[in-house]
């Protein structure tokens, strides 16, 4: 069977049909992760004996005519930093080698009881921290489109996997870009709910005022599918919000004229890639053809966003990780004979290089002395920042912009330089910083074949309207093809 | 923050010791290194004035109405299940049914 192509809708039919059943499904994925995969190197661990026995409910449902569950039998791979009850969970890093943590995140047990078959943890950067992949301890994942480059981050794994056919969709993590740039990177959609809208319960933390839950697919309807099953208050996380969740599948058989679409001309400036620009500028052209109203705006602290991102991702980066301290889970030095030798040597041999970095830089950041003039003076600018979205969107219902200044990059192309680095997530951290939501949806690829991707802003809890937006692209593509 | 100030290798050992972390001695300049390019480059918020831009902490603080303030984000003070005990005890590196066991606190 074809894995590569698979929509949700394809796979519900193709099983309420009877033209596979859910455990072939979830066999032919396992097949194609064991032809294909040792490439790649998307996923972590499998989880094949739970799928399978899911696999076999969706079957027996099948089998009685009882009616199925929305994601009956669809396929789906979670990010290594999710729990699933019993499974590895390293979140990319050596300090959780052979942790097996005792429960399912939210996120994880609502897309099971929703009857998706979960297929197994996917590789990432270590706690999230890269925009490339190459950061996880368990070795870097290849683009699939393109298997010398990278394919983004943190959730690389989850981005080149639907890219790949090794899951119908997968679960990412976004703290400062990391669902939208890999699957800009890797050719797929993937979606950025407002902060708040799901459920983080099982999520190993990295910045809790930025970390978000979210789904990549091949589809704008297979994200607003996802994001209907996820999102909603969750009791086990305070900061999940009781907004009522709409019905977002339904909000898509809205049309997309009428829509106010900004475009910050900030987003537009020098560095970014020329091919980027002509086909996000084509992207625009198609909104205004589909009944779209198109005005520039301006956010005009832009260029502030990766700095402010930097020291306040990095402060909490470094208070979340003061947890790992080999005494309840994870690595614990071997030769340490006192506890405080135990924690420095635990922690030295279980962090890699760049979460060193940051949790140095979230300590100097925070410490007496600094305090005022880097971690106050940032988060003036977060309020800086989201008065500049606040602003654009009394005018507009949707920003339109580039996701990323360049196409995926070359394995190794970057590694050396951390500052370099950052500097790639210059459009992605504001959205993060602020709350909102956005989504990467595919607008086309370079000449060398590598994907591009347009981003797509919504204000808070704008989903409805940004899937709109993000299907009218869609569309809007598929008809060029 | 003054713009040309640099941490140095002294600076990189304390904040690693408030970390609780242990560098080697090839790691100490380049964290350095590191530090103070972040740094320099993070010092450019200095250009804003926000003398009188409150700090944004949380995305809450700016939705207002839309999520619901400290009083409803408080769940009922009721019973109810939490993790068993050995599934817990069983993850840690050294344990027995009810401690976790670490190496000897009181240092002479």
């Amino acid at each position: 069977m074809q894995t590569d192509t698979l929509t949700i809708d394809a796979v519900r039919d193709a099983i309420a049909s009877k033209k596979t059943t859910a455990t072939e499904l979830a066999e032919a994925h396992y097949k194609r992760i064991a032809a294909e995969d040792t490439l790649i190197h998307s996923y972590l661990s499998l989880s094949r004996e739970r799928a399978l026995k899911k696999a076999a409910e969706i079957d027996t449902l099948v089998a009685k005519g009882d009616p199925l569950p929305p994601l009956a039998g669809v396929p789906i791979g979670i990010k290594d930093v999710l729990t699933m009850q019993g499974a590895p969970a390293t979140a990319g890093s050596k300090i959780l080698e052979g942790y097996r943590p005792p429960y399912d995140a939210t996120c994880v047990a609502r897309l099971e009881a929703a009857g998706a078959v979960l297929l197994g943890k996917l590789n990432c950067d270590e706690f999230a921290m890269g925009s490339s992949n190459e950061n996880s301890a368990y070795g870097p994942v290849r683009n699939p489109r393109a298997t010398d480059h990278v394919p983004g981050g943190s959730s690389g794994g989850s981005a080149a996997a639907v890219a790949a056919g090794f899951a119908v969709a997968t679960l990412g993590t976004d703290t400062g870009g990391s669902i939208r740039q890999p699957a800009a990177f890797c050719g797929v959609t993937g979606l950025l709910p407002t902060y708040g809208r799901i459920s983080r319960y099982g999520l190993i933390a990295f910045a809790s005022s930025l970390d978000r839950v979210g789904p990549l697919t091949r589809s704008v309807k297979d994200a607003a599918l996802l994001l209907e099953t996820l999102a909603g208050h969750d009791t086990m996380d305070a900061t999940s919000s009781h907004q009522p969740a709409p019905k977002y599948t339904a909000e898509l058989a809205k049309p997309a004229s009428g829509l106010r679409v900004g475009v910050p001309e900030e987003y537009f400036g020098e560095g970014l890639d020329p091919e980027i620009r002509a086909a996000i500028e084509k992207t625009i052209s198609q909104l205004e053809a589909a009944g779209c109203t198109v005005k520039k705006v301006s956010l005009p602290h832009t260029r502030y966003a990766v700095p402010t991102y930097y020291v306040i991702a990095t402060a909490e980066a470094s208070s979340n990780l003061a947890r790992f301290d080999g005494v309840r889970y994870g690595h614990r030095a071997k030769e340490a004979t006192t506890l405080s030798a135990m924690y420095r040597k635990s922690r030295d041999e279980g962090f890699g290089t760049e979460v060193k970095r940051r949790i140095l830089l979230g300590t100097y950041v925070l410490s007496a002395g600094y305090y005022d003039a880097y971690y106050r003076k940032a988060q003036q600018v977060r309020m800086l920042l989201t008065r500049d979205f606040l602003n654009a969107f009394a005018e507009v219902d949707v920003l339109v912009a580039p996701m990323t200044p360049m196409p995926a990059f070359k394995l190794g192309e970057k590694v050396d330089d951390p500052l370099e680095m950052y500097l790639a997530d210059i459009y992605t951290v504001a959205a993060s910083l602020a709350g909102i939501c956005g989504i990467s949806v595919p607008c086309g690829e370079t000449k060398a074949g590598l994907p591009i991707g347009v981003q797509l802003l919504g204000p808070h809890f704008g989903e409805p309207v940004l899937l709109r937006a993000a299907l009218a692209v869609e569309q809007a593509q598929q008809a060029g093809k | 923050m003054s713009n040309t100030e640099n941490v140095s290798l002294e600076e990189v050992r304390r904040v690693a010791e408030l970390s609780n972390l242990e560098l080697t001695a090839e790691e100490e300049p380049r964290m350095q290194h590191d530090l103070n390019a972040v740094l320099g480059y993070i010092r450019q918020l200095n250009e804003l004035d926000t003398s009188s831009v409150p700090p944004m902490a949380q995305v809450s603080e700016v939705l207002g109405g839309q999520v619901e303030a400290s009083a409803a984000a408080l769940r009922d003070d009721v019973l109810r299940a939490s993790l068993d005990r050995a599934p817990v005890m069983a993850s840690a590196p050294d344990a027995n049914d009810s401690f976790f066991k670490v190496p000897r606190v009181i240092e002479r």
